[in-house]
Order: structure tokens, then sequence, then C-alpha cells
């Protein structure tokens, strides 16, 4: 059994903490105990059924409000595979939470109202999936039993998200009619629309195939602690850390840097011993057949096969805070397990991400917004382009005075 | 979008990838933070971490310390699993006593004699005397709705309180670790796994847990529609009638509070068949400290508790 992450994008209106209560609800992964605190909480609010939203709004004031105001954590398993579910509130003003669900999933659900068709925040949603390059993405297109089952308003709305689709980057689109309140299409195929001929929802969140998304071809292992027992095994000097990239072997051709010095790996061990291969995202631990000088925020890789070692970053930020990014200010940017500082040199357009119009002449970023910017840093980083490389193309800013995480970046290729 | 191998050898399963991620997290603090302490109870989900941490460091030593605030109602064989694990591993333990808290007059015990709202202060005061900038814990996010908002690094003020509505963005794997002078992190290396996923790691490291988490005979009587222990904290109320039963405990939190389940698991892998089919969520059947209302652990949390 493997593992799953998936994001969903959508408001409340469009039925998202219904279509995941129902994911939940159906795959039997809701308690007896929650679904009573459910049922009072419904009956006290006079609802004329059981709102399986309820099940996922975790603060007071998201049941108060009927609203989701952050992300919030979900677990679900079938025999096939575990999920974990960033399920992520909708609004604009709360762009930033989508990013930061989006980040870690390998999958993401954009619910649309079959009422409404495609409105701007489905654009945002998709534009958000896209640039932080979530490999699969569903268009949900839900309420279906409000348009009485019609092919033909599927129909549109698939074609038009298939056309915006095009002019952005995805590798794997399905779109899957459903209602998420009666369960049509969710867990089991609808008997109600037998125009539609693919999978049920959670058929194809079984099934999709995720093992080719990570990144094996180039070796890259950023260094996180160096492990040298003090007592007993004085010889003993190992670099621990998670493979980001590629597949190591004892015996490879290895480089350090960005100091550059070559060795070999002598052994990849474990605490359960040493293993022939390590691969993504195994953490692991690396010793090297000679002395080298090696620390955190070092990466190893492979002599002819290395990230870009550089100054000058040029990425899509998604921005935070309240306070903007301007040209001259400082941050603190923690890339892999290295942090320095990066001066922030030009904002170059923010991407309006409803329709992707690059609105040149903007000199700062705002709290939300997603513009092009660049960067100089103090010390030299180890990047690949994110399209190549989810974890050695990302990287977060960090405001030095209030500590807060204020900005996200994904590196572009040059 | 670059295409790679297809091979499907290279997948882990939901063991490996939660072991990795909790690990790498460990290994985060343990790199980023200057003084950082485990939480330790003797509770399986504490006992998986600490045994994640040895795993994350091998073969060189666990480099913090555990802590443990002990509410003077733990179950004796909770006690004793975590000193006989603590001498073992030769690992320091700080004990925060919320008995001496009270005997001193620092915290005032509630009427009902509960002790876990004031379990705050006093894991706070500890977390303070000892100078630990990160406690890392136990806690997962499938246990409470209000958890499952939790970030991995969760950040507290000065007074140690949780505001669930200013929380730092928490991307891809890249954790901000930075406090300001006074300020405390907490740490959650388990978030993401289940109480299953639990179950099943203790059976396939074959991790040793306290023998209450087995089945065993035990003198119970029912409150709340709940079995509880006869125990030196708790005694039956006129009219509960005791009985014996063969239970386990889903989770070991204060005994005064915590109640059995009828349970014939009696090995790790029976217990996780158990979980898997059971019904109602761990904390649901057996605390009685969470049925107060839907937002009774957000409100805790907001206080300073883990």
């Amino acid at each position: 059994m493997d593992i799953l992450r998936f994001a969903t994008a959508g408001s409340v209106d469009d039925g998202k903490s219904t279509l995941i209560g129902r994911l939940l609800y159906d795959s039997k992964s809701v308690f007896e105990d929650q679904l009573e605190a459910v049922e009072r909480t419904s009956r006290q609010r006079g609802d004329l059924y059981t709102d399986l939203a309820l099940l996922t709004d975790g603060l007071r004031a998201e049941r108060e409000q009927g609203i989701t105001i952050d992300v919030a954590y979900r677990y679900f398993a079938t025999p096939r595979r575990k999920f974990i579910i960033a399920d992520t509130p909708g609004h604009t003003q709360y762009t930033r939470n989508m990013v930061t669900g989006a980040s870690t999933a390998d999958l993401a659900i954009v619910l649309v109202d079959a009422r409404k068709g495609l409105l701007e925040q489905s654009r945002r949603h998709a534009t958000i999936v896209s640039l932080l390059r979530v490999p699969h993405i569903v268009l949900a297109v839900n309420k279906m039993d409000l348009v009485d089952w019609s092919e033909d308003v599927y129909e549109a709305i698939r074609s038009e998200f298939l056309e915006f689709a095009a002019r952005l980057d995805f590798s794997d689109v399905t779109v899957i009619p459903m209602s998420a309140l009666a369960g049509d299409n969710v867990v089991s195929r609808s008997e109600n629309m037998p125009w539609y001929e693919g999978a049920s929802l959670l058929h194809h969140l079984e099934h999709v195939y995720i093992a080719s998304d990570r990144n094996l071809t180039d070796v890259r292992f950023p260094v996180q602690y160096v492990i040298r027992p003090q007592n007993g095994r004085g010889d003993y000097r190992a670099f621990a850390g998670q493979v980001v990239g590629g597949v190591m072997k004892p015996g490879d051709e290895v480089m350090v840097l960005p100091s550059g010095l070559p060795t070999r790996i002598r052994t990849i061990d474990t605490a359960d011993g040493e293993v022939a291969e390590a691969y993504p995202p195994m953490s692991v631990t690396v010793r090297l057949e000679d002395e080298v000088d090696v620390s955190r925020g070092d990466m190893i890789c492979r002599p002819h096969n290395q990230p870009t070692v550089t100054q000058d970053i040029d990425a899509m930020i998604c921005w935070m805070d309240d306070m903007p990014l301007r040209p001259g200010q400082k941050y603190a940017i923690k890339h892999t397990t290295r942090t320095t500082r990066a001066l922030v040199k030009e904002v170059q357009y923010e991407l309006d991400v409803n329709s992707l119009h690059r609105n040149q002449g903007v000199d700062s970023l705002g709290i939300n917004a997603i513009g092009r910017v660049r960067f100089r840093t103090t010390q030299p980083i180890l990047v690949d382009p994110y399209r190549r490389n989810r974890m050695t193309g990302a990287f977060i800013l960090i405001d030095e005075v209030t500590n807060r995480t204020v900005g996200a970046g994904v590196i572009n290729e040059t | 979008m670059t295409e790679f191998s297809d091979s499907p050898r290279y997948g882990l399963s939901q063991l490996d990838y939660l072991e990795s991620e909790a690990i790498f997290i460990i290994r985060e603090v343990a790199a980023e933070n200057e003084h950082p302490a485990m939480l330790f109870s003797g509770g399986k989900d504490s006992i998986v971490m600490l045994h994640l941490a040895v795993k994350a460091f091998a073969p060189g030593p666990v480099p913090f310390p555990l802590m443990h605030v002990d509410t003077g109602h733990n179950f004796a064989e909770v006690l004793e699993f975590r000193d006989r694990k603590v001498a073992e591993l030769g690992i320091g333990l700080v004990v925060g006593s919320v008995q001496d808290a009270i005997d001193s007059g620092q915290v005032r015990e509630a009427p009902g004699g509960s002790r876990n709202r004031i379990q705050t202060p006093v894991l706070l005061q500890t977390a303070e005397a000892n100078g630990f900038t990160a406690l890392m814990g136990g806690a997962r996010r499938d246990e409470e709705k209000a958890r499952a908002k939790e970030r991995v690094f969760s950040f507290r003020d000065e007074f140690g309180q949780w505001d669930p509505k200013d929380q730092r963005p928490e991307l891809w794997s890249l954790y901000n670790t930075r406090i300001n002078q006074g300020e405390s992190i907490r740490v959650f290396p388990i978030s993401n796994w289940t109480e299953l996923d639990i179950w099943e790691y203790i059976a396939r490291e074959r991790i040793e847990v306290p023998s209450i988490y087995y089945a065993h005979e035990r003198e119970v009587f029912l409150r709340n529609s709940m079995l509880f222990a006869v125990d030196k904290h708790l005694q039956p109320r006129e009219g509960e009638k005791v009985f014996t039963a063969r239970v386990r405990y889903r989770t070991v939190g204060d005994a005064t509070l915590t109640a059995a389940v009828e349970s014939e698991a009696d090995t790790p892998e029976k217990v996780a068949i158990e979980v898997a089919a059971s019904r109602i969520t761990e904390r649901g059947a057996t605390r009685g400290d969470d049925k107060v209302s839907e937002a009774a652990m957000e409100d805790r949390k907001k206080e300073g508790y883990f």
C-alpha cells in the first residue's frame, strides 16, 4: 500500500467539504462518535439533512460562519491506498493556503458547481495547481443533480476547462461529473449519468499512477545533519538527509557541492542496516570514501549531473504576508537544507491568476499575489528548475524581524 | 511534464513514507533548534516517536533530552515502562510534576479532580525552567478536528498559546523553525500518522509498548457508558458495580479519565485488525476529557496544551 497526497480546491458553495465528507463517509472512515457530533450540530442549526461538511470544519469560527479558514489535513485509507487530503479554502484571500496545500500534493481536485460553470476562481485554482506542478489534476463538476444530470452542461464545462488548461502546463487532466451530496460518481459509478463512461473519483484516486512523478534521474542529496558519534565509534562520520532526486548506490562516483570535491559513496546506512540503493523520499545516512569537508546545506550529486550553483534566482513568488514584497528588501531564504539571505532585485510582473495576463510595471507584490521576481543571494544555492525537481526548485522566504514565512518561490528555467 | 523512469519498484509503502518523513522532521529540529526536547509519556505515540528519533541519529545518540509532564494520575505500568526505556537508551529525562505544582500552590486542582487543564502550566513552566525552545510531541492530526488544522511546526507565543487563525504557511518540506526570544515551537513529527499506522508500525518494528495496551483481565466499572479500571486514583461511586473484564487501553492518559475497551487483542497484529474494524475514534472511545464540547480540544490548545 502506498500513499497518495491530494489537495482539494473550491469554496464551500462548490460543495468541497461535502465531497470530502462523502469520501470519508462512504469509505467508512467516519467514526460513529464523529457522526454523532455532526448530527447533533446539524440538528441544532436546523439543517434538513446531516451536513457532512461539518466533518471537516474543525475550528469554532468555521462551524459558526460555515466557511473554511485554513488548510486542514484528513486521512482515509482503502485496501489499495492511504490518502492524505489537504483541504484548502477557495477564496482569493486564501490563495496562500491553496499554494500551501498544493505544494505537497500528488493530485489536485478543483471543484466547480455545474449550475455556475467555470468561474474566475476555478481558473485561479487551475493556475495555482499548474504553477505548483501538481502532477495530476481532476476537475470535479459537482451538483450534477441540480442540472438534471445533463450531459450537455457537463460537456460545455469540460471543453471550456480543457481549452483553458491547454494554456497551462498539465500532464494529466481528468474531468468527472458528480453529485457529492447524493454520492454519485464519488465512490461508485452513478446510475444517473449512464453517458459518463469514466471512473468514479475514488476509483481514479486509487489507481492514478504516481510512481513516475518523482525525479529518479538526477541524484540530489541535500545534507541535513552530520552524524558523528563521540564515543565508541570514533571513526564513524556520515551525512544524514532525505534523497530528493535520483537513485544512489554504494560505489557511485559523487561530488559534494558547493566545494566540488569528488569522491564515492562508501555505504548507504539506515538504522536497520546498509541498503543497496536509496531514492526519493527515503531518509538515509551516507558514508563517503574520502574524508571531505561536508556540512549541512551542502549537496551530494553526480559529477556529470549537477544542479546550478548560483546567487541569481529567477522565480515565481506567491506572497503570503501583509507587508508587501518590494525591490531592495532582504529576506532569509530557505532552500533545501540551506538557509541564506536574498535581496529582491526586481519584480518583473504580477500574474493575474484569473486571466493569466502579466501585469508589467508593478513594483511590489501584496498578500496573495503571484509574480515573477529576481533575487540575489549572499551565498550560492544549489538549484534546479522547479519543473525538473519540486524539491531543489522550491524555496521559502522568511522575514528576519518577525520570523514569519512571507513567501513561497518556484524557480524558473533559465 | 518531464518523464522520469517508470519503474514501479521505486515507490515507498505508506509506513516507509511516514517513517522517512518523521525522521526528516526530527533531524530538522535537531539541526536548526538550539535546545529541543522530546515529550515522552510512555504512551504508544510517544514510544513510536522516540523509536523514530533513535533511528534518525543511529549509530549516534539521540541529541536531545526527553521530557514528561507527570499528572500524578498515571497508570503504574506506564511509568514503570517510561523509566525502564529511558534507562535502557541512556537518554536524559526531565519530569514536570503536576502533583508538586499542586502541593506548592502553583496550580489548583479543578473540583472534579481532573488534572487535564492544569497540565498546561506545568508543561510551560518545565519547558521554560529547562530552556527548551522546541518541544516535539506525538500528537496526530487524525485524533481530533482542531489537530487536523495544526502545522507540523506549530508556533507558540510567549504564553505558549496557539493562534489557529495566524499559523505560518507550511510549504513542501521547508520548515521555518525560527523563533523570537521567549517564544517556542511545538513540533509534531507523526502528524500524518493514523492510529492504524501506529499499530502497523509497532507490529512491523517489534516495538515494545506497556502491557496495558494488550488484552488483559482487569477490575472495571461502567461510568458514562465507558469502562473505567479500579485504580488507586479512581474508585467506583455508589451504585457503580465492579466486575472483571478482558480489556485493553487504546490511549493511556490520565488514569482517572481514560477508559478501557473490551478486547481479545493480545498482539500488535491483532490490535491493528481491531483498530481497522473500529467504528469509534480512540479519543471518542476512551477519553472523558474531550466529550465536554465540540471545541474542547481547540480551547485547550489555545491555552498552550499540546
